[in-house]
């Protein structure tokens, strides 16, 4: 268990890296709390797998350290650092038994068989791995092999932290939920540190208290699923995270409103002020979910005439054209949409500014 | 989509079959037939069934020389086999270096056989050869001619000179299709370079060991060219290996009945030995069902 600080980290593959282009990872600094269940979310390409490497130690630095506990770990190997990683696809060695896999890292720190053997006993009962215990690895199904991979990882007891990298991905639907649901409950249990790579919204949200969005290098937000549903820190949470994304539209700010085309949108009044001081490039942006479809003649509504509207089960999806843009709109499924013309209302409370992408508070 | 029927495709396998049917299937049957008569000319010909079969399997120069291609063979792989793996984990991974290590390294394949027993040839001789020279020199009587065992340390010396990049080879590919997680799994976990080797790289080169295994192994029974080159199956005939006796009983004495007979008893040997490796290693290795 430790808390993991990165300080002023970044890093190039290239041999001599001069553009900001040669970097794989932007200057960051950071802190992973001891015990927390992180996520990592984000693009591929954006330095996700980047950022996990460097901080288990099986990629230097170009700058930058990586403290665990206070103490300086950037040189060490990973078998110094105490980590746990669990990669894509199961890997395992397919000659021994399970039980041989769960005991290889504690077999080769020199425990003695009788520890090892209750310890790996203890971390099989916890993963539902002990009817497997003494079968060839080789012949498990995928699901299995993932655990076997976990089971690695957490059956030394001072293990720093479990790094995820995208472990889902070779695992059937079906199954996803069940390892996922194994996954909080090792966090409850053991209290570790979890920190887990994925580039599915719905995995990052539903596992972790706390999820890192990632987006060209840079970290873009830190924040609790709630927080980058309601408050996203950048257009890119936005539009990545929520099932359509947020509507981006980009705008101008005069008096009070947000000006998108030729409609005028009201904006909440300090939001607007702020607005009005910067050069930038504004985006207004209000998720799908807080867009209302009120009656005609309702104050501040816009009339935007209906694109298409698709129906997925308990909701419906609304697309309306304003101006050039399209706006979507996420209804419940018993709400009555007719045909024409929708008159769309946008709460100042829900509807966010963006000043060069980033979001105006 | 329709699977077409289409008869005259029969017409373009045709050339495969005639040449193989003239350079293969013909000559097989040329062979059983002279395995089981005795034919000394076109019309002079006696059915004897089975007596060349039972005759050639009672002779000790055959046994002598069976004996020897097995020690030879079962020499061979056990130096070749280590030795390329030993080989192909030692080279670079990547860049202009490993290209540069495997051509230099797939020198010896590229030599055609006899030549390459000339060169050891001269290479050992005691007046004009390096090797020779070097190693009397140092005060070790060495006369692969005159001495069995000379001979021998050299025609094994020369066929893994020959043939170990090619399981280096086979074994540099099947290493580098092992993906990078197994090792960085490895270095988290805590591994040696033995464990790393052990339960990783070995199980994962079993196909292309299975492959490097059964080439050697026919390839080094059937061996003729080089040791017939290098010491002409002597001093005496401690170097005879089977094909050469078996061209020596076929063109030599022209015994074409008993050499016919034993060929066929050689391809079945080889074609035994070959189903046991591959039957062996493929069920190495094979999980149990979980239960």
């Amino acid at each position: 268990m430790a808390r993991i600080d990165l300080v002023s980290l970044s890093h190039s593959y290239a041999a001599t890296p001069v553009k900001r282009e040669d970097y794989a990872l932007h200057e960051l600094t950071m802190t992973w709390e001891d015990g927390g269940a992180y996520a990592l979310l984000g693009p591929s390409g954006c330095g996700k797998t980047t950022l996990l490497n460097i901080i288990s130690g099986l990629l230097r630095p170009t700058t930058g350290r990586v403290l665990f506990n206070g103490q300086d770990v950037t040189l060490l190997h990973p078998q110094q650092r105490n980590i746990a990683q669990v990669f894509q696809f199961p890997v395992i060695y397919d000659t021994m038994t399970v039980a041989d896999n769960l005991a290889f890292p504690l077999r080769n720190r020199g425990w003695g068989a009788s520890e090892t053997r209750k310890r790996v006993e203890e971390i099989a009962e916890i993963l539902e791995l002990t009817g497997d215990l003494k079968n060839r690895a080789s012949g498990l199904s995928a699901d299995a092999k993932q655990k076997i991979s976990m089971g690695r990882g957490l059956v030394r007891p001072d293990v720093a932290a479990v790094l995820f990298d995208e472990p889902l991905t070779t695992i059937d639907q079906h199954l996803k939920w069940t390892l996922r649901r194994k996954l909080k409950q090792i966090h409850a249990q053991l209290k570790l540190s979890l920190i887990y790579v994925t580039h599915d919204q719905v995995e990052a949200m539903t596992f972790a208290d706390q999820v890192v969005v990632m987006y060209g290098g840079e970290v873009v937000q830190l924040g609790t699923p709630q927080a980058l549903f309601e408050q996203p820190a950048h257009t890119f949470v936005g539009f990545f995270v929520g099932s359509p994304g947020m509507n981006l539209m980009p705008c101008t700010v005069e008096g009070g409103n947000a000006v998108v085309g030729s409609v005028r949108i009201p904006l909440d009044p300090a939001l607007a002020q702020r607005a009005g001081g910067t050069g930038a490039r504004l985006t207004l942006g209000i998720r799908p979910e807080f867009v209302e479809l009120t009656r005609p003649g309702t104050p501040s509504s816009v009339p935007s005439p209906i694109e298409r509207v698709e129906d997925l089960g308990n909701y419906k999806i609304v697309s309306a054209r304003l101006g050039d843009q399209l706006v979507m709109a996420k209804v419940s499924e018993d709400e009555q949409v007719s045909a024409g013309t929708a008159h769309l209302r946008f709460p100042p409370e829900w509807t966010r500014l963006y000043a060069d992408d980033r979001a105006l508070t | 989509m329709q699977k077409i029927q289409d008869n005259r495709a029969w017409f373009l396998v045709l050339p495969v079959f005639v040449t193989v049917a003239f350079s293969a299937i013909i000559p097989l049957m040329t062979v059983v037939n002279y395995s089981v008569q005795d034919i000394l000319g076109p019309d002079n010909r006696v059915f004897v069934g089975t007596e060349f079969f039972a005759g050639v399997l009672t002779d000790p120069d055959l046994h002598d020389a069976l004996v020897r291609q097995i020690m030879f063979s079962a020499i061979i792989l056990a130096i070749e086999i280590p030795l390329g793996i030993a080989v192909a984990r030692a080279l670079p991974v990547k860049g202009w270096r490993a290209s540069l290590s495997l051509v230099v390294l797939a020198l010896p394949l590229l030599i055609p056989w006899n030549v390459v027993g000339t060169i050891w040839q001269i290479f050992g001789r005691g007046d004009i050869g390096l090797a020779g020279y070097v190693v009397n020199a140092l005060g070790i009587d060495y006369n692969y001619t005159a001495d069995p065992l000379a001979a021998w340390v050299t025609v094994i010396v020369m066929d893994v000179w020959h043939w170990t990049p090619l399981v280096a080879l086979l074994a540099y590919a099947g290493l580098r299709a092992i993906p990078d997680a197994y090792y960085q799994a490895a270095q988290i976990d805590g591994a040696s370079a033995w464990a790393v080797f052990r339960y990783i790289q070995l199980p994962k080169l079993r196909g292309v060991l299975l492959i490097a295994l059964l080439l050697r192994f026919m390839d080094s029974f059937m061996i003729y060219t080089e040791p017939f080159v290098l010491t002409g199956g002597g001093p005496g005939n401690s170097t005879t290996f089977l094909s050469q006796y078996l061209a020596t009983l076929a063109v030599g004495q022209f015994d074409l009945g008993p050499a016919a007979a034993f060929s066929i008893v050689y391809f079945l040997i080889v074609l035994l030995f070959c189903f046991v490796f591959y039957t062996a290693l493929q069920n190495v290795g094979r999980s149990r069902p979980a239960s």
